[in-house]
């Protein structure tokens, strides 16, 4: 039987006379962010040896504002021969660039950061615009920590010779880079920061669905006067990523997506000497202890699973709650669902944007249906949803078992699932419980079981008493079918080079 | 009341992190237009108007009297504060200002504001207080017994204060500047809701840090689960370090998005603040002219 416990009676937390009403003395006015000073480009051609170039195919794709469902501008579709060229540019570009000193790359990559910081409000407009999640997100997370991984890798491109000591590293040649589109500008900048700092040149091909700021980070490219064909950027679809990692040209291949198409991608490269990196798909666990912060702990399950729409690869999509504390956490967590505000993504104060596409959209919804078709209790806040662009309320899910489909496959959207747990040992075995294994969230004041707990989740990343937080010096990668590599930290870097051995003294 | 062991006044434990978090993304509101002006209007009609100085006169606290009676005169859509807060001694004076107004007279007592003084002598200035016509009564709680870890005195104080204070409304001063951590706060907060205070109040305004936007959070989530689980509500006064308009519009979304509209009244939150109102009038002629105007055309008192 399908159930729905949706809040019906105004938006309101608690029954009777023990009611918390929200929104009905005060309520803040529209603020949305203005777009006028971003120039939208009609037609965006392909970045290939520092030019705009126009496809061999002669063929343009539409992008639109996932808000609105508004055409934002054509881009181009790279074919084979693109393809083809722009590895061709890279290789090129390859002998001077890896010559160049390291202080010499370090000065790009600091222009570069620099530019992007400048033109922060363009960015984080024309992100928030292209993909759909909230200003709020694209001014305070996204851009700013683009900048930062570009500051943070132009710190260690004169000093490779200090992160790998006596192992003489080198950069491997023309990297292949296929990024998602939940953090379009953000993965761009994880995957070209590391790989130019490190001496390697780049291909770049941006998700279909979001490729503007990509584009637009060429223009700040050329502004840092970078060197022509050591980013290239190609836009296209499926088809152009996968003529890409096939590219003989290339030493290695990156790539942030889904499992599916990680595992196509290991197959591609196979038996060939391509490195390899895959940053892959998640389920992760938050575990929720009774002597947790409660209070903080809903923020940060919040933080956990509706940051960005729930489109985050490491999105907390499970919450284990020990039996004893469920009602009342699964009560707060009601409450605070409600105070999320959805709407236009370009006011200010919208918590959580549009759902970046109608195919996103249409998994969100099957996955939601098997949830209440088989038997779990849905929970939406009153929220209204605008009538175009692509929308989902903040949904949770109770009575969810790990046999459920809600528990095991990845979701990618703004869905929570609550199972429970007795003791340590059973979190730890349903945590780890999943094909995944990028990250996992520990809500315990205890120091000791933090480490306890630490130790046995197989998981790349884990969060204690917090939940979705990056930093550029912090290696970030899976276990299991979340992938291997890392990208981020010393660690990040050491996808980008070949250790060529040590050198005897004298 | 008997003394209550400590084992009652355990709470939860608080993430200074994530609290401290919270309260800054809920910061980041973007509060403009008719929104702005409604806030700070209902700013205006929850500002207990304060003055807490050893060289108070008569004359000072009758200027501020008038002050909260009719914050701008040229404006009559401007309502007036919510109270004057004053020394015990000049409660007469307030009493009289503010007859025939809507404005409260609060008083600090129970040797604001240290509190280091012996509880007869503590109650007494709270009765002297009532008896001169005081609504409103600020008491300060013995941080020293609660640094000590005397929890159940610390309770016993409030409780009977709460006793002398009649049908005064009881407002418990934490001093949260003094007890440092949120685990403090969140079990002071405890002590004082069981206690029977009407209202929390972050500090007195001598101590610094004042309240701040992370600790009148965990006040609001106090009284919110409070209210859950009694049934009854509690308010919150947020007092010291709030100088602007912008400020009290962040604390504002505080109460708006943790407690809700039932808070969102005078009645349940309030600010103690001197220097706020000033700011808070010349946000408002801004927003009706469009243009700031000079200090010099809102009055000093």
């Amino acid at each position: 039987m399908a159930k729905t416990k949706s809040e019906t009676k105004g938006d309101a937390t608690s029954g009777g006379d023990r009611e918390l009403t929200f929104g009905g003395v005060w309520n803040y006015a529209p603020s949305p962010e203005a777009t006028d000073h971003v120039v939208l480009h009609k037609r965006h051609e392909l970045f290939v040896g520092g030019e705009w170039v126009k496809p061999k195919t002669g063929e343009y794709f539409t992008t639109i504002d996932p808000a609105t469902e508004n055409v934002l501008g054509e881009v181009a579709l790279a074919g084979d021969k693109d393809v083809d060229l722009a590895v061709k540019a890279a290789a090129k570009a390859f002998p001077a660039w890896r010559k160049l000193s390291g202080e010499d790359r370090a000065r790009y990559l600091f222009r570069i950061a620099r530019i992007l910081l400048e033109r922060a409000r363009e960015f984080a407009v024309l992100e928030t615009l292209d993909n759909g999640k909230p200003i709020k997100e694209t001014r305070d997370v996204d851009v700013p920590l683009a900048a930062q991984h570009f500051f943070y890798h132009a710190g260690w491109a004169d000093k490779l010779d200090l992160l790998f000591p006596g192992e003489r590293p080198e950069p491997l040649g023309v990297v292949g880079q296929v990024i998602p589109w939940n953090f379009p500008l953000l993965m761009a900048a994880w995957k070209i920061a590391p790989a130019l700092a490190a001496g390697n040149t780049v291909v770049l091909k941006p998700a279909e669905t979001s490729p503007l700021t990509a584009l637009r980070l060429c223009e700040v490219f050329q502004q840092a006067g970078l060197p022509p064909g050591v980013v290239n950027v190609i836009t296209g679809d499926g088809k152009t990523g996968a003529a890409l990692v096939r590219h003989p040209g290339l030493a290695k291949v990156a790539f942030t997506g889904s499992t599916e198409v990680g595992k196509e991608i290991q197959r591609a490269v196979a038996g060939k000497k391509v490195e390899l990196t895959l940053e892959l798909g998640g389920k992760a666990a938050h575990l929720v202890f009774e002597d947790a912060a409660l209070d903080q702990a809903v923020e940060g399950v919040v933080r956990g699973i509706f940051f960005n729409q729930g489109h985050v690869c490491c999105a907390g999509s499970r919450l284990l709650l020990q039996e004893s504390v469920h009602d009342l956490f699964v009560g707060k967590l009601r409450a605070r669902m409600a105070r999320i505000r959805v709407g236009n993504p370009l006011d200010k104060n919208t918590d959580m944007g549009a759902i970046h596409s109608s195919a996103q959209l249409a998994r969100i919804r099957e996955l939601v249906g098997d949830g209440q078709a088989s038997g779990c209790e849905l929970f939406q806040p009153k929220c209204e949803l605008p009538a175009k662009g692509f929308w989902h309320a903040p949904s949770l899910f109770t009575g969810v078992t790990m046999s459920h489909r809600i528990a095991r496959e990845e979701i990618f959207g703004p869905v929570l699932s609550v199972l429970t747990f007795r003791t340590p040992e059973e979190a730890v075995e349903k945590a780890n419980n999943t094909a995944y294994g990028l990250s996992a969230g520990i809500w315990t004041d205890k120091g000791a079981r933090i480490l306890w707990l630490a130790e046995r989740m197989k998981a790349g990343v884990v969060w204690n008493n917090t939940y979705n937080r990056f930093d550029a010096a912090s290696p970030f990668g899976g276990f299991k079918e979340s992938g291997f590599g890392r990208e981020g930290g010393r660690q990040g870097l050491r996808g980008y080079v070949r250790l060529a051995g040590g050198l005897l003294p004298g | 009341m008997a003394s209550s062991s400590p084992v009652e006044f355990r709470t939860p434990p608080v993430d200074a992190v994530a609290l401290e978090t919270r309260a800054a993304d809920l910061g980041t509101r973007s509060i403009k237009k008719a929104s702005k002006v409604q806030g700070l209007m209902l700013a205006i009609r929850m500002m207990d108007l304060t003055t807490l100085e050893g060289m108070d006169t008569e004359g000072k606290v009758r200027q501020l009297c008038m002050k909260a009676r009719r914050p701008l005169p040229s404006r009559a859509d401007v309502p007036g504060c919510a109270a004057v807060c004053v020394y015990p001694d000049l409660v007469p004076v307030a009493v009289d200002a503010c007859r025939g107004s809507s404005v409260q007279v609060a008083a600090v007592a129970t040797g604001f504001p240290a509190g280091r003084t012996d509880r007869a002598t503590k109650l007494r200035e709270v009765e002297l207080a009532v008896g001169a016509g005081a609504t409103e009564i600020d008491m300060v709680i013995d941080r020293g017994a609660f640094l000590a870890g005397r929890y159940g005195q610390v309770f016993d104080e409030i409780c009977a204060v709460k006793q002398a204070c009649g049908n005064a409304h009881l407002k418990v001063i934490l001093e949260t500047g003094e007890l440092k951590t949120y685990d403090n706060i969140r079990r002071a907060c405890r002590i004082a809701l069981l206690g029977g205070a009407d209202f929390l109040k972050t500090s007195t305004g001598k101590v610094t840090p004042a309240s701040t936007p992370p600790v009148v959070l965990l006040m609001l989530e106090m009284v919110r689960d409070w209210f859950l689980e009694t049934g009854q509500m509690v308010g919150v006064k947020a007092a010291g370090g709030i100088r602007t308009g912008k400020d009290a519009l962040k604390y504002l979304v505080l109460v708006a998005e943790t407690c809700g509209d039932r808070w969102l009244d005078p009645r349940w939150f309030r600010f103690g603040a001197s220097a706020l109102l000033t700011d808070v009038l010349m946000q408002l002629e801004k927003e009706r002219t469009g243009r700031y105007q000079r200090a010099t055309d809102f009055s000093a008192d």
